[in-house]
């Protein structure tokens, strides 16, 4: 079973889910914190949310404040650099782009995709760390190839 | 570095302080920080690192963050400095236009990193400001 979340793993950094910054936090797991990386990106799952609600809305008002959107994109980008979300943090970076042109209709696509890309990315987590937990703990953290 | 090559500054006593509005970094800035045995604090934003130095409280080390509300980075820094706190502040931000940076370095900063922190760049910090010696 160790070997299926390895290979879980390593689609996800193949594919381009996940960047080398996944792999820094997962090497911070001790025996003191052996979930740390399931508990932080339960914690950007949570705070992403928040973002994605309010950028919803301001959306929704049709009225486009690019300042505000692209603060609150800001920070989004932040959460999912700090994690590793290499497909989520690129579409945040292509929405600010699009704020700072004043393109609305670029902002709107971008932010679908960006959303694609968030649930898809939570939905492997998910089944990543429930994989994980069932296989128990690893002695070390591997970087893949 | 491996887990087991990771030094462990427990005895040093260094404290830090985490001045960050994201719930994310806060975390993870944290668990660097407890990783190499550095006891610390954690607060949402500028002002609140200013009034946790007027309520008495002192750091080694401050990491701080640049964008936040209420109070950011850069003024939080400036006013620390004023108020005569000679502690080793590191800026920490996903920002690498040269002139914030510029202006975020001359409010008072002693090193600056780039986020995401890892733990070489957390042990760069540590080096540069002479708290750890690289063997």
């Amino acid at each position: 079973m160790q070997r299926q979340v390895a290979l879980i793993k390593q689609s996800l950094f193949d594919q381009g889910y996940l960047d080398e910054q996944f792999m820094e936090l997962e090497e911070l797991q001790d025996d003191a914190n052996p979930n740390f990386v399931e508990e932080v990106s339960a914690l950007y799952f949570k705070d992403s949310a928040r973002l994605i609600n309010n950028i919803d809305q301001a959306l929704e008002r049709g009225s486009f404040d690019f300042n505000r959107l692209d603060s609150y994109m800001h920070q989004f980008k932040g959460s999912s650099t700090s994690i590793g979300a290499s497909k989520v943090k690129a579409e945040c970076t292509k929405f600010r782009e699009y704020c700072r042109a004043g393109n609305a209709e670029g902002c709107l696509r971008t932010f679908q995709q960006l959303k694609k890309e968030h649930s898809t990315l939570r939905k492997k987590l998910e089944h990543y760390f429930q994989l994980a937990r069932q296989a128990g703990p690893k002695e070390t953290a591997r970087r893949p190839k | 570095m491996t887990r087991e090559e990771l030094p462990n500054l427990a005895e040093s006593k260094l404290t830090a302080l985490v001045v960050d509005d994201n719930f994310v970094n806060q975390s993870i800035h944290q668990k660097l920080l407890s990783r190499l045995g550095i006891q610390n604090d954690v607060v949402c934003n500028g002002k609140e690192a200013v009034d946790a130095h007027c309520s008495g409280r002192n750091y080694d080390l401050i990491l701080m963050d640049m964008d936040m509300p209420i109070m950011n980075g850069t003024q939080a820094t400036k006013r620390l400095r004023e108020m005569g706190i000679e502690s080793k502040i590191a800026g920490v931000t996903t920002r690498a236009n040269e002139g914030e940076k510029k202006e975020f370095m001359e409010a008072g900063l002693n090193d600056f990193q780039e986020k995401p922190l890892t733990i070489s760049k957390l042990l760069s910090i540590l080096h540069k400001l002479d708290f750890y010696v690289q063997t």
